[in-house]
Formats: C-alpha cells, structure tokens, sequence
C-alpha cells in the first residue's frame, strides 16, 4: 500500500507548534495522572509484598482482619509455638516469634498532624525472621528494657521517633536506640520493642500475632491441618506473603478504581482537544488532501496520514506526561491504610508495564480523537477538496 | 484535421449532472470530443460553462453520469474508485492555479510524490526527481520549501511533478492564472516546450486568451454544450 | 442583547469545534464538581459536630479502651454537664461492602447527648427497655428497608460471633448535616456478651463523650480531664469533637490532597482546549476584524468580541457542566451508600464551578484577544483565506 510520507505528517504538527504543543499538553497532563495513579498502586503493592518473606507464616485469630484485631492468649501460642514443621535458627531455637501489635497516634513532624502508627513488640528471633530488616544507624533494643528501635520512615515523619529522641506512652518512656531500614517494605513505617516489656506495659493477656519459619514449604500443610483439627486453637495460618498482598488489596483497589475513573473522564477532555485539532487540521489542508488524492493517492493512505498525526500527536503528549510522572518517584508519600489503620509510607513505582500502559492509554486517546477527522478526511470528493482551494 | 491514428482521447456523449438540494444540475450534456496524441488543446468559455468539470472528467478525478471517456484505449468511466486512481498515477501529470504543493515538503520532496506511487528505489527516483528539476531549470532550488520560492518557480515545480511519471496527458487548470504577465510567459513557454520537445499531450482549460494561443486547438463551451468551431469568434491576439 | 446574539452566533458558526468544545467544557466542569464533592464528602462527619461536646480516647490510640471506672470521675469535673460512652463495634451486615458505623452505647445519656438525632417517644422508650435492641438511622433503614421490630444480624469482627439486635426505633436528622447512617445499640449487651464468652473483665469503653456548659470553656476543661488521668494506667487525650472527626480526615490527607491538585488539573486541561479553539477562532477571523478596525470600530471592540465569544462558550458549557453534576451526584450517593454519610453538592462547590467556567473563558481568550487587538489593518485584509 503507498503511504503519504512520514515526513509529511512530522512536518504539518512542527508547523502547527503552538496547537500541537497545547493538544499535547492536555494529554500530557492526562497521561500524568493515569501514570501517577498506577504508579501508586503499584508502590503500595511492591511495598507491602516484599514485606512477606517465603517460608513465613502468620497466625491470626480466626476472622481478625488485621493484626490490631487478633489476639491469640498465651496458653494457645505455647500450643503453636510447639507444632511440627517449624524451622530453628543456628542455635537450635525454633524460629518463633510472639507478638504484642498495637497503634500508637503520635503527631507529624511536617504539620502536627497526629496519625496512627504500627507498634511491634518483637525480639530477636523477630529480627531473624526478617532478615531484610537492617540496622542503619545506632543499635538493636537490649530485651528486658524499654528501649525501641523506628523504621526510616517513622523516624523521619514523626516526632519524637529520631535516634535519642523518646516516646512517651502506658506510664513509661521509650528510648529510641536505633533507626532500621527494610528495604522499602512495610517495617520502614513501624517501632519496635521487646515484646514481653509491651506485654507488661500494655497489662496484656494475648498476643496479636504470632510468625515462624517453616522447614520447608511442604510443612505447610500439616501445619495448617495440625491447627484446624485442634479445638483449642480458634486460629488461622497464612504465608506471610499473602497475608500482605491481602493488607494491600483494599487500599491499592480503591486508589485504583479512583485513579482509573477520574483518568476516564479526563480523556474525554484531552480527546476533545484531539479532535478539534485534528478537524482543524483537516480543515486547513483540505487543498493538499485533494491534490494528493489527484495523484494517485488512495482514501485510505489519507485516512492513513492524518490517522498517523493524531496519534504522533498524542505520542507526544505521552511521552511529556511520562517523563514528569517519573519524577514523582523521587517523592516520599505515606498514607494510613484503611484495613490496617495505621500509617503505611510508599513510593511511586514505575514499572516497564506502567509504561506501556501509559502509552497505550495515550495512543488510544489519539486514535479515537482522530479517527473521526481522519475519516472525513478519507471521504471527502476530490472535486470538492480542490473547489476550495 | 485528420485523424489517421487512435485519438489517445476519446469521449462520446458525456453526461455530467449534479445534484443541488435536490435539484438535478446539468453540466455537461452530449459532448463527444477527439484529442490526438500530442495535442495541446485549451478549453475555453464563460463562468458555468462546465470546462473545468470536463477536464475533471478527462483527468479521471470525476465520474461522468452518462457516456464514455476513452484514454489511451482505457474506458475510464467505468474504472472503479481504486482502479482510477491506480491510473491517474501512472498516466495523468496535474497543473493548477495555485500550485497545489505540500507547503511541508521540499521542491524535491514535492516532485517526488508520484514517485511514491510507483515501485521505484530510492535512487531511481532520485534520478527521475533531478531529471525533472533539471528541465524546469530549478535544480538548484531541490532543498527550498514553497514559501522559498516565487510563484513562477513554484509553478514550474508544480510542472515538474506533473512530468516526473512521465505521464500519457497533462491537465492545467487555469496554470497562468495567479501570475503576472512575466511569468505567465515563462510558464507558457515551458508547456510550449513540453508540447514540441517531448510530444506531450496537453488539455488546458483558460479564460487567458494569451494562453489559449499557444495551444494548437481552442475548444469552446457554452452552458455544457461543445459550441462548433464555426460559431467561434477568433479572438484577437 | 444584540451582543449577546451577535456573540452566540459567531460561536455556532463553526458548529462541530464549538460543540466539541462545549461538551470537553461539561465533562471538565461536572468532574470537578464531583471532585470537590468527594472531598466534602469526607470533611461530613466533622460538619454535623457540636461544640459543647469533647470526645475523650486513650492517649495511646484509638484501638486501645478505657476503663469504665472513669465516668463518675468525669462526672465531677467542673464545666462537665453529662457524661457517655461508646464502643466501635466494627461488624459486618452479610458482606464487607454494606459498610456502616456501629456503636455500643449508654443509651440514655447518649441519645440525650445528641439530640439532633430525632427519635419518637414510643420508639425511644422501647429501645431502652430492650437490652438488645437497636436504633438506626432513616438514611440507614430506608438502604436496606428495614422496618421497626426487623431482626438485623452483625457479624462481629473485634468481637467475634453473630449478634443480632433488634429494630427499635429509627431517628430522622434534624438538618441534613445530621448523620443518618449509624446502628447504636446497648453497651450493656456487648459487655454481658462478652463476660460470657471470654471469661474476661469487659468494663472497658472505647470512648468517652462529654458534654460541657459552654464551648469556650473546650480547652480548658479538656485539660482538667487528661490532668486527671494522667501518670494512670489509661492516660486520656480530650479534645472537642470537631479535632477527633479532623483527626480521622487527616489521615487520608495524602489522598484528599492528591484528589485536590487533581481537580486542578482537569480545569488546566480544559483551559488548553479552549485556548486553541479561539486560537483557531481568532485566526480565522483575522481578516474580519481587521475589516472592522478599517471601518473604524476601535482594538477594544475587537478584543471585547473575542472575549464575548469565549465566555459565552465557557460559561454555557459550565453551566450545563454544573446542571449535569447534580444526577451524577445523586447516583454516586445512591450507588456508595452508607460509605459516605453526607454526598451533597453543596452551594459553594456550584459557585467554584462557575467561577472556573469564567476563568477559563478569560484565560482562553487572553493571548489570541492581545495578538488579534494589536494586528495591522492592512496584515489583516491580507489574510484571505
């Protein structure tokens, strides 16, 4: 099929810059937030998946749908705590942790604000079940003592929960003796502390949670099995991996549902300009369109040529809407997690299928804003095209 | 004039009649014509007369409603959309008033267009481009954009992509008609040339009686109707 | 009204760009009231506070209770004219996306706490008689049609089980501020309840509300009570209950603040569109108005022209973008139900619509009006198309 010179279509967008520029513009700010918005849901996802490792598995009580709502008493986790399948460390301690869970309201460093943050009551065999958990600056609490260590994020957004700096909560001051770093997942936005000492604190009974290692994967099942058939267990075991892509469904969804509709209705808009460029487009070359026609050219090479305008046009804009979108990962956001009630801090992610999806979307609001122009364009008459020149 | 071989045009009782809110308008009504190869013919008559529908027509970029037009032995009036424009290509060379060339395209780029529509390489067409400049004598405007140039060049441009297929038949609406006197001459010199030199066959349609005497045959038209040779008034030159 | 018609007319002249124009107008201007909406719509629960009330939580967090002892002690605090308490219960009705709020109550000394929730004497007097009833507000009733003496059944999630309450009563708001989507039953029931199955001490609240004689006296009283209990096992945090609903907004702040710049954003884009189509407006009456300059109309007319044409546009699409707001809204409302309590466009959000139709038009214009005022005559008539 002979085609009209790309140069043709390249050049008659160079020449129209202040339109071009404009329609572009309106998609580029489209883009930008159908970008922005993926690109949230995405770092709420990554953050709080990688925060799962493997072979771990967390038991809530049964029905609780996040960790401030379970408990699990003493006597059911000494139960637990002795099942088949559960890894040891290298000195031969099972790999268990007995955790206390809690929210803390403490105010923003940025403007007061107050917000609830994720308290932890763990211990070393904690540590050893993250082991994507790393001190970066100061120390690990001592046990037995009232000092706790904040994630990055804590540490930076609130105050109070610096290195030396102290919290003061359940009659006691909290001495922070160590910031950690998680590696981008969902411990950066919690404290920590020795577990028994919250217990104590607290005047508590039950634990939230409980983590442990399994041997391997195929100790899963007998676990959960050893769990149901025991009545005096009214708990459930999940991978800790899908325990947190569950925590992050909610939150991500709604951002999601939102993002995605107000990006709909925003097209419309940025379509519009599409289309009233691309008319005017067609309006103005309405001679050209006829004398190519004249020469040989087919309907559907014109349809073709201004088909191709549009959508290198809206190419344009979503490549600029791109561009500014990935600055936005530069930039730290944090945002309390309807499901779990406290504080989660994020990132803006972009990923290579974010990108692709962005100018997906972008060509798509180009072919429809110029399908129609490009058409009439295809079925105008000749002898009309060159009567109005 | 005596036809002793195939006239390359031959048109019998062509009909054209447009539809107007409603109204059907004639035309053209029963206009039968024979144009020998190498002819230069000019097409004249008043407003409304219907000469430039006929050169539409004759250059394949209308459809007539009744009778036959005949080009180098091809019934165009019953080519198919597709099939027409396959045949304007490769047998029709078009001049207009205004030049008609893309203002975003080069001279070079300009000429090259009905290339596109060939099988031609690159460098083949390259060389038929630069044959083409040559004998308009720009070749040394190939890289100018259109509002680089006068009118004049442009139209020898425009002259220049109307040879560059070495097409069966020229068409020329009105080709002098957005020029000063100067250059009008220019311009009709050089379709003199394509006639005499390279045995082109020319339909032009003019109001410029200057014009209309460099061409070797006037037809006249008068509300759609050939008017006989006999009926004409032989302008003064 | 010769303007007016001179500068409707023009505007139709090229149909296709200025009702192309006009419908990216609506879709811009009806989404950006939709957006204010929602952000309203989250502000709602602090709107229907009142002043004389303070809400008292541990000074932990909300997730941790207090205890019940601490009521007399309230009660003796001076500028304290009533004292009640309540326990988010936090079930589910069948499934997870029929949200809505459901409080354990004192229910004397809290209904008489808020009187804006509008109960008939009957009704009222039958719910403190039953220990497990429940009353529940119209907005809530008429969602699920529920009628007085309807057994409804919660799925408890903090306080596990399937507990089921009577219809007691149902109260209408008594303006449309007034929260219409919430369940109140007894806090007795719950605590019963709970010493029965967990075998455990169950006098704990969650919060505490308090009235109080005068609004101005907010802080300090506020003080008085967390001095009271503070170096306790439950040391408390009082504010007014405007701060604890602000304090739940506050939460979301990142997404109200992005959905605020967003509603920024759709305005922009509009401006863009509308400034290229009078852009393309204005060159093509280039030769027009310098025909008018020629025949003596002044700059100022031309550019009033322009202007003229472009308001007209924007505030028609506005308009009607502001007109087709309110169904959405209504149907939005209908379709969230119970998640938001209050989905009203309110008059200021109109007024906002309206006021960026008017900006958008005049930024639109702007540029090619400046341009189009200063061409020369002669460049102008030039200019044939």
């Amino acid at each position: 099929m002979k085609l009209i010179p790309f140069s043709y279509v390249a050049r008659n967008l160079w020449v129209r810059r202040v339109t071009t520029l404009l329609t572009a513009g309106g998609m580029a700010l489209v883009v930008f937030v159908f970008a922005v918005v993926l690109m949230m849901g995405e770092g709420i996802r990554a953050t709080l998946v990688a925060t799962g490792q493997p072979d771990n598995v967390l038991i809530l009580r049964k029905g609780a749908g996040a960790e401030i709502n379970s408990g699990i008493a003493r006597d059911q986790a000494a139960i637990i705590e002795s099942l088949a399948g559960i890894a040891t460390n290298g000195e031969g301690r099972p790999l268990v942790s007995k955790e206390p869970v809690v929210l803390n309201n403490l105010p923003k460093r940025s403007n007061g604000k107050p917000s609830n943050v994720t308290l932890r009551g763990t211990s070393q065999l904690g540590m050893e079940l993250r082991p994507q958990v790393q001190l970066i600056q100061g120390r690990m609490f001592r046990p037995g003592t009232s000092e706790i260590v904040a994630g990055h994020a804590i540490a930076k957004g609130f105050r109070g929960t610096g290195l030396g700096e102290t919290l003061h909560f359940a009659q006691r001051d909290w001495l922070v003796v160590g910031i950690f770093d998680s590696g981008k997942t969902g411990f950066d936005s919690e404290i920590w502390g020795d577990s028994e000492q919250m217990m104590a604190a607290f005047r508590r009974n039950a634990y939230s949670t409980m983590v442990f290692r399994l041997t391997d994967q195929s100790a899963l099942a007998g676990v959960k099995a050893a769990i149901d058939n025991d009545p005096r267990l009214q708990v459930d075991a999940k991978p800790e991996i899908q325990f947190y892509a569950e925590q992050s469904e909610g939150l991500a969804t709604f951002i999601r549902i939102l993002g995605l509709s107000l990006s709909i209705i925003f097209s419309i808009g940025a379509v519009v300009g599409a289309m009233i460029t691309m008319f005017a487009a067609v309006a103005q070359r309405v001679g050209e369109i006829g004398t190519l026609r004249a020469l040989g050219f087919r309907r559907v090479a014109v349809l073709s040529a201004f088909l191709l305008e549009s959508l290198l046009l809206s190419l344009v804009g979503g490549v600029l809407g791109l561009f500014a979108a990935s600055w936005m990962q530069a930039v730290d956001i944090s945002t309390t997690n309807f499901q779990t009630f406290s504080e989660l801090a994020f990132q803006f992610k972009l990923t290579p299928v974010i990108v692709v999806q962005t100018l997906g979307f972008s060509l798509f609001m180009g072919f429809v804003g110029g399908f129609i122009p490009a058409w009439r364009a295809a079925r105008m008459k000749i002898v009309d095209c060159l009567r109005a020149v | 004039m005596t036809a002793t071989a195939e006239p390359v045009i031959r048109i019998r009782n062509l009909d054209k009649t447009y539809i107007r809110g409603g109204q059907p308008i004639p035309v053209l009504q029963g206009v039968d014509l024979d144009v020998q190869e190498a002819e230069f013919i000019a097409l004249m008559g008043p407003s409304g007369s219907g000469k430039s529908t006929l050169l539409n027509l004759i250059a394949g970029i209308d459809k007539p409603t009744g009778g036959t037009i005949e080009i180098g032995g091809v019934n165009i009036s019953t080519l198919s959309e597709g099939d027409l424009a396959d045949w304007r290509a490769a047998h029709v060379g078009f001049i207009f008033q205004f030049y008609n060339l893309m203002p975003v395209l080069t001279a070079f780029e300009n000429v090259e267009l009905p290339l596109l529509l060939t099988g031609l390489s690159r460098s083949q067409r390259k060389a038929h481009v630069e044959a083409a400049l040559n004998m308009v004598r720009l070749e040394d405007r190939m890289e100018h954009y259109p509002n680089e140039l006068s009118g004049g060049q442009q139209q020898r441009v425009a002259i220049a992509r109307a040879l560059v297929t070495d097409p069966t038949l020229i068409v020329a609406d009105e080709p002098t008609g957005d020029l000063d006197r100067a250059t009008a001459e220019e311009i009709l010199s050089m379709l003199d040339e394509l006639h005499s030199e390279l045995g082109k066959t020319i339909v032009m349609v003019t109001h410029d009686p200057k014009a209309a005497s460099r061409a070797k045959r006037m037809i006249h038209l008068e509300k759609g109707v050939l008017v006989p040779d006999s009926d004409i008034l032989v302008p003064v030159h | 009204m010769f303007i007016l018609k001179l500068l409707l007319k023009n505007a139709f002249r090229h149909r296709l760009r200025t009702l192309l124009t006009m419908v990216g107008l609506i879709v811009a201007i009806c989404a950006f009231g939709l957006l204010r909406t929602i952000v309203d719509a989250w502000y709602a629960g602090v709107e229907g506070t009142s002043s004389t009330r303070l809400v008292t939580r541990n000074a932990i967090s909300l997730t941790f209770p207090l205890p019940l002892n601490y009521a007399d002690r309230l009660r003796n605090v001076e500028g304290v004219t009533g004292v009640s308490w309540s326990n988010w219960f936090g079930g589910i009705y069948i499934t997870e996306r029929n949200f809505f709020p459901q409080f354990a109550i004192e229910p004397a000394s809290y209904l008489a706490m808020y009187p804006e929730y509008v109960l008939q004497d009957e009704e009222k007097k039958a719910f403190l008689l039953d220990r497990q009833g429940a009353v529940v507000g119209r907005k809530l009733a008429n969602q699920y049609g529920w009628k007085i003496g309807d057994q409804i059944p919660i799925r408890g999630t903090i306080y596990p089980g399937t507990w089921t309450f009577t219809l007691r009563g149902i109260w209408d708001g008594v303006d449309v501020k007034t929260d219409e989507s919430q369940l109140l039953f007894h806090w007795q029931y719950l605590a019963e309840t709970v010493r029965k199955l967990r075998r455990s001490n169950a006098d704990f609240v969650g919060v505490y509300i308090v009235s109080i004689n005068e609004p101005n006296n907010a802080p300090l009283i506020s003080e008085r009570v967390d001095a009271l209990f503070k170096n306790s096992l439950a040391e408390t945090l009082t504010e007014t209950e405007k701060a604890f609903q602000l304090g739940f907004v506050s939460m979301s702040e990142a997404i109200l603040v992005a959905i605020n710049a967003v509603s920024f954003v759709i305005v922009i884009i509009i401006m863009a569109v509308m400034a290229n189509t009078m852009m393309m407006t204005a060159r093509e009456r280039l030769a027009e108005y310098a025909t008018l300059k020629a025949l003596g109309f002044s700059p100022g007319f031309v550019v009033k022209l322009l202007f003229g044409e472009s308001l007209v546009i924007a505030l028609i699409g506005g308009g009607l973008g502001l007109l087709v707001t309110l169904p959405i809204a209504a149907t939005f409302a209908k379709a969230v139900g119970t998640l938001f309590p209050q989905f009203r466009v309110s008059g200021t959000t109109m007024a906002l619509q309206m006021l960026a139709s008017l900006i958008v038009g005049i930024v639109a214009a702007a540029w090619p009006a400046w341009k189009m005022s200063r061409i020369s005559i002669v460049n102008g008539l030039r200019q044939v198309a």
